[in-house]
């Protein structure tokens, strides 16, 4: 006999209530994760967007004699004191190259010192009660104010956190990943065509197959030891360079490419292989006319994922030697060289407050870009997505 | 109706009327341990369509894939005989099945074409054998394939869409369009019309009777009607054997074994 509605219901009521469970569980650990992720970007943006802001004042700059050996003679000694070394510096050597100037004066707008960014921005800073009011007057008056923060992104590393900026390390950076694309992209994109179109299916092979999967979760630093034994101990590699950077880093890239190329040439039916041979196509017009182009969306998304991630790497970077301080950017492979995620976390060890923003503006630089990758990655599988 | 040696039959082998394209002998062949077809002989004439028929699992698909050793792409197999074409041993050492596929084009189950333009479908593999030059001679042979394949008038306005935005049938007849622009001798077709709706089959089974003035074609079909009504010759394969291979008219109304006969009037298969 059945059983009617009321009885199957009544039995169905206790399931329901556990799916209902089970679906509150999981949005609330979504949800969860998802706090995460807004309060990470709040901090981010609130210490971080700060940085993308400096403090600059407006100096009278008077050439006297003086300011051939020092340059804040040219300045009033009150207003000097709040002016970036950075600036001062420049003074002697400008004045040198053109005496015309001596003798002459002009007003314009330069760095302040980060104690007087930071003072502006109501953080910590070292400035001195009587300099409180200088800084006050000046402000008062229009001679002192925060603007768009150029130095940041036109300008390599500095020990005064005013004039510190990212582009020794976005230089580096590029120099870095050209390297780590050109080794790791057609050495992975062809091993995964030669596992996956020619090789034969035995021992050898699945022995290959395990190792490069497992490579694929090794320690990232491990690499690093790899790269400063074999490429700057035993080949001689100039430490610190982007080369031996972009090497180290397309040896962790390789595996992800691999294996994302192999996921992508699995992908495309064998249909289409089997019309190709079948119109006499030899192994390599099989791969290289029909099968790679097929495949390619899927090779460029994997590969776009590995570099973002060897972008943010530091550990294997660290071990050889591309956390250094460089202030000026070349654009040489092998000089030495930093890049973003170095540059952050040497940021990062720096006591003074200033840095704390520097540091967090860095991060929004690398996000961005590592974002703006992702979101190519994923715009270009989208765009290419076939059906069969 | 006479028996080999391998108490096989080998009937019409020396057929008068007909030229040989392929001669079978004792063919045998293994996917790992399991012997998939067992010492076959047969001889396929040309400009003729023979069909090969019998029940799933019979190794018809699997010895057409002989012809142009399609097999060597399966991991595991083993071939024993000989199959020769024009005087050659197709399976020997220095034949190269580039060179095969060429003479032997072949069409599948599935419509398969490229995800290329039609124009490319078919231009492909003949640029790839240089067997045309300058455009023109390009545009020619699109051409005269699709015009072949009965397919012009309905693509003429469209070839440079993609290939697999047609129908089914369509796709099919741009399948045998590619095969037919390298200029082979011998068109194998695995099953060609088994997706293919009752229209778009009566379309290919016209087709095959029109091509068969200018290629030797070898079929498999599940169907057996389509076999009685486009093929010359068929074969019954029976558990990797050939059981009996005559003209189509003798074999669907007299047929010599019991098998045949059983499967042909529907008892099995």
């Amino acid at each position: 006999m059945s059983q009617s509605f009321d009885v199957i219901s009544s039995q169905l009521k206790k399931r329901h209530r556990k799916s209902a469970r089970l679906k509150w569980i999981s949005m609330s650990a979504l949800g969860l994760a998802g706090l995460f992720l807004v309060l990470f970007f709040a901090d981010m943006l609130s210490k971080g967007l700060p940085a993308f802001q400096q403090a600059y004042i407006q100096v009278e700059l008077e050439y006297n004699e003086d300011a051939t050996r020092m340059g804040r003679a040219a300045m009033d000694p009150e207003v000097a004191r709040l002016v970036s070394r950075t600036f001062e510096r420049l003074i002697p050597g400008q004045l040198r190259a053109n005496p015309e100037l001596l003798g002459t004066s002009e007003t314009r707008w330069v760095l302040a010192t980060s104690e007087v960014d930071q003072y502006l921005k109501g953080h910590d800073n070292k400035l001195r009660g009587n300099q409180q009011e200088v800084v006050d007057e000046l402000i008062e008056a229009g001679r002192l104010e925060l603007r768009f923060n150029t130095t940041f992104f036109t300008r390599g590393d500095s020990k005064m956190a005013e004039s510190a900026g990212i582009l020794s390390a976005a230089v580096g950076t590029v120099l870095t990943m050209l390297v780590t694309l050109a080794i790791s992209f057609p050495i992975g994109v062809m091993t995964a065509v030669y596992l996956e179109e020619f090789a034969p299916d035995n021992r050898f092979t699945q022995l290959i197959e395990i190792n490069i999967n497992n490579l694929a979760a090794i320690p990232s630093i491990l690499f690093g030891l790899l790269g400063l034994a074999i490429f700057i101990s035993f080949f001689g590699v100039p430490r610190s360079s982007p080369l031996v950077g972009g090497m180290t880093l397309a040896l962790m890239t390789l595996p992800v490419i691999i294996i994302a190329t192999r996921t992508a040439l699995r992908s495309v039916p064998d249909s289409i292989r089997h019309a190709a041979f079948g119109v006499g196509c030899s192994r390599w017009q099989v791969v290289r006319d029909h099968v790679l182009p097929l495949a390619m969306p899927g090779i460029m998304t994997g590969s776009i994922i590995g570099l973002a991630q060897a972008m943010g790497e530091t550990a294997p970077l660290i071990i050889v030697g591309m956390v250094a301080f460089i202030p000026d950017v070349s654009a040489s492979f092998t000089q030495a060289a930093t890049v973003l995620p170095a540059q952050i976390f040497t940021w990062a060890g720096e006591p003074e407050r200033a840095f704390v923003e520097k540091t967090a503006g860095g991060i929004l630089v690398l996000l961005s870009i590592l974002i703006f990758l992702n979101a190519t990655a994923v715009i270009l599988r989208k765009k290419f997505e076939r059906r069969w | 109706m006479s028996r080999s040696q391998t108490g096989q039959p080998v009937t019409r082998n020396q057929d008068a009327n007909h030229e040989l394209s392929i001669r079978v002998r004792d063919l045998s062949l293994w996917y790992g341990e399991s012997q998939a077809l067992k010492s076959l002989n047969i001889d396929l004439y040309q400009k003729n369509v023979t069909a090969l028929i019998g029940p799933s699992g019979c190794g018809k698909s699997t010895f057409l894939r002989c012809l142009n050793r399609m097999n060597d792409l399966i991991p595991g197999v083993r071939i024993e005989g000989l199959v020769e074409m024009d005087g050659r041993d197709v399976n020997a050492r220095k034949m190269d099945e580039v060179a095969l596929r060429r003479r032997v084009g072949m069409v599948f189950q599935k419509p398969n074409p490229f995800p290329k333009s039609i124009y490319e479908n078919i231009a492909y593999a003949p640029r790839m054998h240089d067997l045309v030059g300058r455009k023109a001679e390009q545009d020619e042979l699109v051409e005269r394939a699709l015009r072949d394949a009965g397919l012009w008038e309905e693509v003429k306005d469209k070839l440079h869409q993609p290939g697999t935005s047609l129908s089914g049938g369509q796709q099919q007849r741009l399948c045998i369009a590619r095969a037919i622009a390298v200029q082979p001798d011998v068109i194998l077709m695995d099953e060609p019309t088994s997706a293919l709706d009752p229209i778009s089959t009566a379309t290919i089974e016209d087709l095959m009777d029109k091509l068969k003035k200018q290629f030797t074609i070898v079929t498999v079909t599940h169907n057996m009607q389509q076999a009685a009504r486009v093929a010359d010759y068929t074969a019954f394969f029976h558990l990797g054997e050939i059981i009996e291979y005559n003209d189509t008219k003798t074999m669907f109304s007299t047929p010599a074994t019991k098998k045949a006969e059983d499967y042909i009037t529907g008892r099995y298969g």
